[in-house]
């Protein structure tokens, strides 16, 4: 049955996925010029040992699974509840609550993989990989897409306006992907916001994917930082399948 | 067989009864209504019976299982139009009812098979595959309509099938339904519309305030709460009230509304003859057969749309 939900979304996908695909690529290229060639040629030096842009690439793409997770379960979800009410329709037929969340959880995830895909695919283009480890990257994009996906629902699901969304993205998406690691090293940050970086996802999914791209091991144990992720996305599934049985089930 | 049984249903909402303890009993084949203002508490109703609003208090049965614990084995079985449209706007009208259909576990290539012989039910077929968003407020009430048979359902669940439609647009869902109904489903539906009440209804309970004030079929509640006829007489005058009592005795009964008086009479024409006798002068007489709108009026002392 979850299954079934997964389908709607993807149905509903595909007017768009031409479009979609075409700017999953077009953020990579993009970076891969600006910072590759611009930025990373005031760092010469490099970043511990490997040049700026390989060092930057693999913490683009765990910060692309947070933002295209993120953005996949903020609007849709609300208007899921106040615009098209699309979740009361399937909360009548012979679904659970738990299948309607999941199946969308499942398309976030979805998107979340082909985007990062994507960027893998031009970054190898680009020669930045060293080690064919980089593959790990995509289930570590999985694992940050629902580390931040299941809690977005659960806001997403309990606030009554869409102003709320926008404050989201203020609050937290933006200085996330800013200070979680992907453009310097966290240990430059006075401590309190390293502490801060810590405790998001974002951060965890950094470190995972760089030592996986350049073939090193990460700064913090690996199975640390998994059992971190994934302690984020099974707290936020509990929070928004309890939101969402609130709205459902009245 | 009965297919919903309720006996003392309650719902309430944070300390606001919608539903006040009702006794309903639908049987299989049947046409039953729910006939009630706004706020009656027919909506509320319509969504426990659909599974998907857990009753305060009472007992709910629907095919002989419990809502609470056979939810989904229950929905599987139902159809169920909302109050308020909730189609996929972005979807083609097809897909509606295709991705609808998979929800239930159908096969990819039957739902595609029922969705065709659906949308020529409902007359949709041309506008097929057409995004739901340009259609009519009739047309989506159609697919809306269309989405809920998608699973071949035992009972059908209607909340204001017609409502915010245009006459014609009415008619060509009352005859839809009134086919269904020959098919043998069961209808459950909610209205304002006494027209539509006694259009299709075989049985049905007034709801007012969260409670069942009156049941029965459309005829046998106006036999039993109005008289055969009404005389709606109309005066020039700022207040109908001056002219209540002057028409006192004329028939069995007599409503003042803001605009009109209603008489409640064995014969109209005998009523009209006793009016002019009387000398009074109304503006506009209209001689007209009761119907639910008077039982409705009789019962709560308020009209039903307002
Ligand atoms: N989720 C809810 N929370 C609080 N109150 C509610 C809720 N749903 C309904 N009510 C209240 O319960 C009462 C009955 O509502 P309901 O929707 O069942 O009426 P209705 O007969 O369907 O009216 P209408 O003809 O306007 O659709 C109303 O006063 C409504 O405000
Ligand atoms: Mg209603």
């Amino acid at each position: 049955m979850t299954w079934s939900v997964l389908e709607y979304h993807l149905v509903s996908y595909r007017r768009i996925w031409r479009s979609s695909v075409l700017s999953s690529f077009v953020l990579p290229l993009l970076t891969m010029l600006g910072f590759g060639v611009g930025v990373g040629a005031y760092v010469t030096g490099g970043v511990q040992g490997v040049p700026y842009l390989d060092w930057m690439v693999p913490g683009l793409i765990a910060s692309t699974a947070m933002q295209v997770a993120i953005g996949d379960s903020s609007w849709p979800v609300f208007g899921g509840f106040e615009w098209q009410k699309i979740y009361f329709g399937q909360a009548a037929a012979p679904l659970r609550v738990a299948d309607i969340l999941d199946g969308h959880l499942l398309f976030v995830v979805f998107r979340t993989l082909t985007s990062c895909a994507a960027f893998l695919l031009i970054a190898t283009a680009f020669g930045t990989m060293h080690s064919a480890w980089a593959l790990a990257t995509l289930p570590i994009a999985a694992l940050v897409g629902l580390s931040v996906a299941t809690p977005t629902f659960a806001y997403a699901a309990a606030v009554r306006s869409d102003s709320y969304l926008a404050i989201l993205f203020r609050l937290g998406v933006i200085p996330m992907s800013l200070f979680s690691g992907v453009f310097f090293p966290v240990e430059s940050l006075p401590a309190v916001f390293r502490w801060i970086a810590y405790a998001l996802p974002l951060w965890h999914g950094v470190d995972l994917s760089r030592a996986a791209t350049l073939g090193a091991a990460p700064s913090w144990s690996a199975a640390g930082h998994v059992v971190y992720l994934a302690l984020w996305a099974g707290v936020g599934w509990l929070l928004a399948l309890r939101r969402f049985r609130k709205r459902l089930v009245v | 067989m009965t297919l919903i049984h309720a006996r003392g249903l309650v719902k309430r909402f944070e300390g606001f009864t919608a539903v006040d303890g009702i006794d309903v009993d639908v049987e299989r084949g049947e046409a039953f209504g729910f006939l009630g203002p706004n706020g009656a508490g027919k909506s509320s109703t319509m969504r426990m019976i659909g599974c998907v609003s857990p009753p305060t208090g009472g007992v709910l049965r629907i095919l002989d299982m419990d809502p609470l614990r056979d939810g989904p084995k229950i929905r599987a079985r139902l159809g169920v139009c909302p109050q308020l449209d909730n189609l996929d706007l972005e979807l083609t009208v097809r897909e509606n009812l295709t991705t609808y259909a998979r929800f239930f576990g159908i096969p990819r290539k039957v739902a595609r098979r029922r969705a065709d012989e659906l949308l020529d039910f409902v007359q949709l077929t041309e506008r097929a595959d057409s995004k739901v968003e340009p259609l009519s407020g009739g047309m989506k009430r159609r697919l809306t309509i269309a989405r809920a048979l998608v699973n071949e359902p035992e009972i059908v669940l209607l909340d204001e099938p017609t409502t915010g439609l245009d006459p014609q647009a009415r008619h060509l869902v009352w005859e839809r339904l009134f086919r269904l109904k020959q098919q043998g489903v069961t209808l459950v539906l909610t209205t304002h519309y006494m027209d539509e009440a006694e259009q299709l209804c075989d049985r049905l309970v007034v709801m007012d305030g969260g409670k069942i004030v009156a049941e029965g079929s459309p005829r046998a509640l106006i036999d039993e709460y109005s008289t055969r006829e009404v005389v709606e007489l109309r005066f020039n005058v700022e207040s109908q009230d001056v002219f209540a009592d002057k028409l006192a005795g004329v028939g069995e009964r007599l409503e003042v509304l803001p605009d009109r008086i209603l008489l409640y009479v064995a014969d109209g024409d005998d009523a009209v003859a006793e009016v002019q006798r009387r000398a009074l002068s109304p503006a506009s007489v209209l001689v007209r057969r009761s119907s639910l709108e008077d039982v409705f009026l009789h019962l709560t002392g308020r009209t039903l749309v307002d």
